[in-house]
């Protein structure tokens, strides 16, 4: 386990639980970093571009990596644009993409965000594409030069957990990038299931943000992540689907 | 009590009054309502007729406690559901509707909640709306603020640290006219990170204009969606055109906005028609226009310049929260806004259940921010304000009390693209 660093785009990190942005509130970044360990979080660029005294960049730890998202691009050409602004905003390389255009679901975009992903990773940027999990976009984003791949487990915000698991599960076993299951997850025991199935780390947002006890809730999430990720590690031991196995084998007729 | 509406000003000439009382009293005086004006762009959209047949359709005594309850219990709200929360069957159940609000409120919105102010820059208007203190036979001062003065304004208004300003006319074309409100944009980009518009309708290359001049969000407020009531209501001018202002939305969009606001004013006419109407008028655009942000207002009856006798009628603080409770369960992702028409009271609360979006540092008057803000004498050029507004805080005070309330105010979170 003591090598066990989550690596993406060539930068180390300890921790594998990542704060979303949806929901901010300095609160809620301080018991992330605190309590929840959170060595990256997520920050929404048209957010950050603000005047406010209160600016969501002056309340980033040192040691933290920014992740900006771009939230509120409708299309490739605009989550471009506004990875770019990021840049310029001294936000560093990272960028989540995020091209929603649906404002009900908030939804993404698969056929949008590999053309983004395409065009920021020649530019050098470390690029995270938030996706629904379909096998064929993970392959094609990999291609484009994706440093990892974020697809959704549940509609954001719903804290429906493990809706799309099955995909998720195609994604781990046959892409190789880190997985970071995002948007959904509303329990600790959630995220858990995740790092058991083989993702690489979680990114939660809402799940803390609502919660009664703000702390609390973020080192729930910290020993959740952590031990679904020992469980995976040291492999999961055989669930029967149904009955007892028999203990004579079936195969014991075989002469050689 | 019924409103009072109509007010005779001193200062009308008698052959204005002549033609106000005809107005008022002879229906065949007045144009058709329903009847596009030359100029006025024709849009195909089924939106219009889906709103009109649900609403007519919608009697809303018929919902019982079980409907509400059901409603209640479901998942994502249906048509039908929302029909009963609206109901005055849901009456005895505020505080459960009040919990689900604030539940989803808080799933699509965090415990976020946006700022911004109006800055009306003119308040000359060709229309005759009775209940409205902009109305082209009411007595106040009119003014229409210059480029300069209207920097002015914004340079107070940004030094208190809005960032989103909302920038209002009166309904007319011939005082300000689309390049005028188009240069007031290019100013406010200057000064705000986001601009949005209330002013009169207009066509889709004109919504497209002004959104290349900076203004990224369309705000019209259809007033009442009954329109034999809104004949009565708008006697004079291009506002009396009903479907016109419907399509607005629907043409900012096509425009390239990135959203538009909606609302009934509430206590024209059936109110829990109104609202059904209104919230429906979303929900079918927002499946035709999936990308758009939608957002709904919910203004009720004011008192305006002389006449003070105007209130909401039976649209109580109680039925207010119903409406908007009903609003978010069946539309948990649209920004609900509230206005300083309401108390500081109602507006602490409401926040905390369903709204996403406050004003503060409010004027509905022409060039008095200076003032206002700073408390420093001018030189007396204000125009009028079209109603009295109820909760006067600074955006200092609204951004401290928000935030004393466990609540995290938010100045922007936008990006122009």
């Amino acid at each position: 386990m003591n090598n066990d660093n989550l690596i993406i785009g060539g930068h180390e990190f300890r921790s594998r639980f990542i704060l979303g942005s949806g929901k901010y509130s300095m609160k809620l970044i301080e018991a992330a970093v605190k309590d929840a360990g959170a060595e990256i979080i997520t920050l929404a660029v048209r957010r950050a571009n603000t005047k406010e005294q209160e600016s969501i960049l002056d309340h980033i730890p040192e040691g933290v990596t920014l992740l900006p998202n771009t939230s509120g691009a409708r299309n490739a050409e605009e989550a471009v644009r506004i990875a770019r602004l990021a840049r310029e905003l001294g936000c560093g390389n990272f960028v989540k993409i995020e091209i929603m255009r649906d404002s009900k679901y908030l939804l993404p975009d698969n056929v949008e965000t590999v053309k983004a992903t395409e065009i920021l990773a020649k530019e050098g940027f470390v690029v995270m594409p938030y996706m629904y999990p379909d096998l064929n976009t993970a392959r094609d984003l990999a291609n484009a030069g994706a440093a990892s791949v974020m697809p959704l487990a549940a509609p954001i915000g719903s804290n429906k957990g493990l809706a799309t698991k099955e995909f998720i599960q195609i994604l781990v076993d046959e892409i190789d990038l880190p997985i970071i299951v995002d948007a959904g997850i509303g329990r600790p025991s959630q995220a858990c299931e995740a790092m058991e199935m083989g993702a690489a780390a979680i990114m939660a947002n809402t799940a803390l943000a609502t919660a009664g006890d703000l702390p609390m809730m973020a080192s729930a999430f910290k020993s959740a992540v952590e031990a679904g990720r020992k469980a995976y590690l040291s492999g999961l031991g055989r669930v029967l689907a149904r009955g007892a196995s028999a203990s004579d084998p079936l195969t014991g007729f075989l002469r050689d | 009590m019924e409103n009072q509406f109509f007010v005779d000003s001193a200062h009308l000439s008698p052959e204005a009054l002549v033609k106000k009382h005809r107005l008022e009293t002879d229906p065949s005086s007045r144009k058709s309502h329903m009847e596009y004006l030359p100029g006025m762009e024709v849009i195909e959209s089924d939106v219009c007729a889906n709103v009109l047949a649900q609403m007519n359709a919608y009697d809303y005594t018929k919902y019982t406690a079980a409907d509400v309850k059901a409603a209640l219990e479901r998942d994502a709200c249906t048509i039908e559901d929302f029909k009963a929360l609206l109901s005055p069957a849901a009456e005895p159940f505020l505080e459960q509707m009040a919990q689900r609000a604030r539940l989803e409120t808080s799933k699509h919105f965090g415990n976020t909640v946006y700022l911004f102010t109006p800055l009306y820059i003119a308040n000359y208007c060709e229309n005759y709306c009775v209940y409205c203190g902009f109305n082209c036979y009411n007595h106040i001062k009119r003014m229409k603020l210059s480029m300069d003065q209207i920097e002015k304004e914004m340079q107070v208004i940004a030094d208190s640290g809005m960032e989103e300003i909302l920038i209002l006319t009166g309904e007319s074309r011939g005082q300000s006219d689309v390049e005028y409100i188009g240069e007031a944009c290019k100013s406010a980009r200057k000064y705000f990170r986001m601009v949005g518009l209330e002013i009169y309708p207009v066509n889709t290359d004109e919504y497209r204009y002004l959104h290349e001049c900076g203004a990224d969000y369309v705000t019209v407020f259809q007033e009442t969606y009954d329109t034999e009531k809104y004949e009565q209501l708008h006697l004079l001018g291009h506002k009396r055109v009903w479907p016109y202002r419907f399509d607005a939305q629907e043409r900012a969009l096509r425009g390239g906005m990135r959203g538009v606001a909606f609302s009934a004013l509430l206590g024209l006419s059936d109110f829990r028609k109104d609202a059904l109407a209104s919230a429906l008028h979303v929900y079918y655009l927002q499946r035709k226009y999936p990308h758009a942000e939608m957002s709904l207002s919910c203004p009720r009856l004011r008192p305006i310049i002389n006449n003070e006798k105007i209130n909401p009628l039976d649209v109580r603080e109680k039925q207010l929260c119903q409406v908007l409770c009903a609003y978010r369960i069946f539309l948990p992702f649209v920004g609900i806004t509230v206005s300083s028409r309401e108390s500081a009271a109602f507006r602490n609360g409401i926040v905390k259940i369903a709204a996403t979006k406050v004003s503060a540092g409010v004027s509905t008057g022409i060039g008095d921010h200076e003032s206002k803000y700073t408390g420093k004498e001018t030189d007396g050029m204000q125009g009028d304000e079209q109603f009295e507004i109820d909760d006067n805080r600074s955006l200092d005070k609204m951004y401290r009390d928000i935030a004393a309330e466990g609540l995290q105010p938010v100045l922007n979170d936008y990006l122009y693209m």
